[in-house]
């Protein structure tokens, strides 16, 4: 029955996608139609051809969902690799403005695929370790089969759908022109829908647990989805133009616009790229370091102060704007004392291994964690200090800025998340250990290196182009003109695109050591037996 | 009295009074008697039930 249903559905989106294609306003739209309708009639005929067919309905609550996070994975290193050779792209772009061909002018100029990259690495490439990570996470630690059957699927591939239309809409040039949130009225309506059923199967899982309490990383996941569900909704309020169109209008107008905007911006950084993330600490490194977390209690604390302040951080966004002074003082103050949670969290994480130290010696994944969380204390001491109004003057619209988040990209939610990997590939495919650790080692230290190359060379012209533009001569008149930081920035250019080159190398050692995982490393020999009952 | 400075109001005095207490209280929680025990407890959840869910017979109260 329910697939006849489904197959109105996307008869229905066929015929629809189809006219839109007929009657498209702009390119990116037209594309995106053809896109659609060629999707919803392959689902189309899928659907049929498994329609009224026998039903197969085996009891799986006996075991975890762990296909669509085996999903997760490949999609995760994926999007990586391509969100990370995109970015070295555009800095080599930067460093040598030729690469800005010619015949792709309006398609592959740095302007397009600046987007491309900041939406590939966060959305495309933490999106999917989130999503992937916190359905592992959810089914250990409530020892429940995630709910929904296959609801699940459905947000894995809905999700690869936006992240599709969202790149292709920004080299066609359909974008909203708001930073991280540049994806068009239709596709945001698409990641609302996605969303909502990530949040039911996340709520569903944990309301079936078997443990009594909820475990600490699934608050913080937990606060993640909701806030970028409020976050996503508040600021893409737009109304299109024409439905067969991607242009819209957004209701915000003015300093309100700007100010929804970083709400959202900052709180993007604080519950997309912290809260998700430190849920992911807050499993992987107590079990990859085989004892529990430091600090229950702090871990509590640390929660809710950091969901309590981050909210309010924005406005540091908007210093010596048009927003008023109380507001961008108030996102000064809490960004400030948000120091105090993101610190405890820190030294939550790397205590862990306390009585432990020894393993940092041995085991190259544990060491990768660790230097993730280091990078989060770092780019939290870093952030706050920018925030400051006087050291903002400075640092607002240079470089330093551009250092600043690949610190806590690279370094944080990077690490992390390839430590991450790393955990759960043999696990996830029943192996006994990974192929190689030396390759983890290479990994360790090209990331490393090409993460300190990165913002060593972004403090240095940040600063330097900073402080260009405020000098005046004797006479009050500036010295340099936007042309001359330009020029002198050229060496620093080339030293944080050669730190790129080295991260994606990591990144490529990371992706071939976790294919030979799976194809050569000696399998689990416990799990090939299918359970077999134990009398 | 417009709509902003009534919010404004409201949101400087008995909001922010009600955001602050809660978080207070959830500290002052968190140290309650007893909790250390059942911290250690919750604390090793991730070391339980790694391969397959709990049955409905090894579930906790």
């Amino acid at each position: 029955m329910s697939n006849y249903i489904k197959l109105i559905v996307l008869g229905l989106v066929v015929v629809f996608a189809a006219i839109g294609t007929n009657y498209a306003r702009d390119l990116a739209y037209q594309v995106h139609a053809i896109l659609v309708m060629l999707i919803a009639g392959g689902l189309f005929i899928w659907t049929l051809r498994n329609t009224d067919e026998p039903d197969i309905l085996a009891d799986r609550s006996g075991e975890y969902m762990d296909g669509v996070i085996r999903y997760g994975v490949i999609a995760t290193a994926f999007w990586g690799v391509v969100g990370f050779l995109a970015g070295t792209f555009i800095a080599f772009q930067l460093a040598f403005p030729v690469l800005n061909f010619e015949w792709a002018q309006g398609y592959l100029n740095f302007g397009r695929l600046r987007p491309l990259h900041t939406s590939a690495v966060i959305f495309a490439f933490g999106g999917n370790a989130l999503i992937a990570t916190s359905f592992y996470v959810v089914q250990r630690t409530s020892a429940a089969r995630l709910w929904g059957g296959n609801l699940a699927w459905f947000v894995f591939w809905g999700y690869q759908l936006f992240i599709v239309l969202a790149a292709t809409g920004y080299v066609l040039g359909g974008t909203q022109s708001k930073e991280y949130a540049e994806p068009e009225w239709y596709v945001d309506l698409w990641l609302t829908v996605v969303w909502v059923a990530y949040l039911a199967v996340y709520l569903g899982t944990i309301v079936r647990r078997k443990e009594p309490h909820i475990y600490v990383a699934n608050w913080f996941y937990l606060a993640f989805i909701v806030t970028v569900a409020m976050l996503h909704l508040v600021n893409n309020m737009t109304v299109p133009v024409s439905i067969w169109g991607s242009k819209s209008v957004i209701v915000w107008s003015g300093v309100q616009d700007a100010m929804i905007q970083w709400w959202y911006g900052h709180n993007a950084v604080g519950f997309f790229l912290t809260a998700g993330f430190l849920g992911m600490m807050y499993y992987f490194i107590p079990k990859q370091a085989e004892r529990p977390v430091f600090s229950y209690k702090l871990s509590i604390i640390h929660f809710w102060a950091l969901i309590f302040l981050y909210i309010w951080a924005g406005p540091h966004h908007l210093h010596y704007t048009a927003l008023p002074d109380w507001a961008s003082t108030l996102g000064m103050v809490f960004s400030i004392v948000l120091w105090m949670p993101s610190w405890g969290g820190m030294i939550n994480g790397l205590m862990t291994l306390s009585g432990a130290w020894d393993k940092l010696r041995t085991d190259p994944v544990i060491r990768m964690m660790v230097i993730s969380v280091g990078f989060y204390g770092m780019s939290t001491f870093e952030g706050p200090m920018m925030s400051i109004r006087a050291v903002n003057s400075l640092s607002h619209y240079t470089d330093w800025t551009i250092g600043h988040v690949h610190s806590g990209a690279l370094g944080w939610n990077g690490m992390i998340t390839f430590g991450a990997l790393y955990f759960l590939v043999p696990v996830l495919w029943k192996r006994e250990r990974l192929y190689s650790l030396q390759m983890v080692s290479w990994h360790f230290w090209l990331a490393t290196i090409g993460i300190v190359l990165y913002a060593a060379s972004m403090w240095v012209t940040g600063i330097m182009e900073g402080l260009m533009w405020r000098e005046v001569d004797a006479n009050g008149f500036l010295v340099n003109s936007f042309a001359d930081t330009v020029a002198a920035k050229f060496p620093m250019y080339v030293v944080r695109a050669l730190g790129g080159v080295m991260f994606v190398a990591g990144a490529l050692i990371m992706c071939y050591n976790l294919w030979m995982t799976v194809r050569k490393a000696p399998a689990k020999e416990a799990s090939l037996t299918v359970a077999v009952p134990a009398e | 009295m417009e709509d902003y400075t009534l919010l404004r109001q409201f949101a400087d005095s008995w909001m922010l009074l009600v955001l602050f207490v809660f978080f207070v209280g959830i500290v002052v929680w968190v140290f309650r008697p007893g909790a250390s025990k059942e911290y250690k407890d919750t604390a090793n959840i991730p070391f339980r039930h790694q391969d397959k869910p709990a049955t409905s017979e090894e579930a906790r109260k």
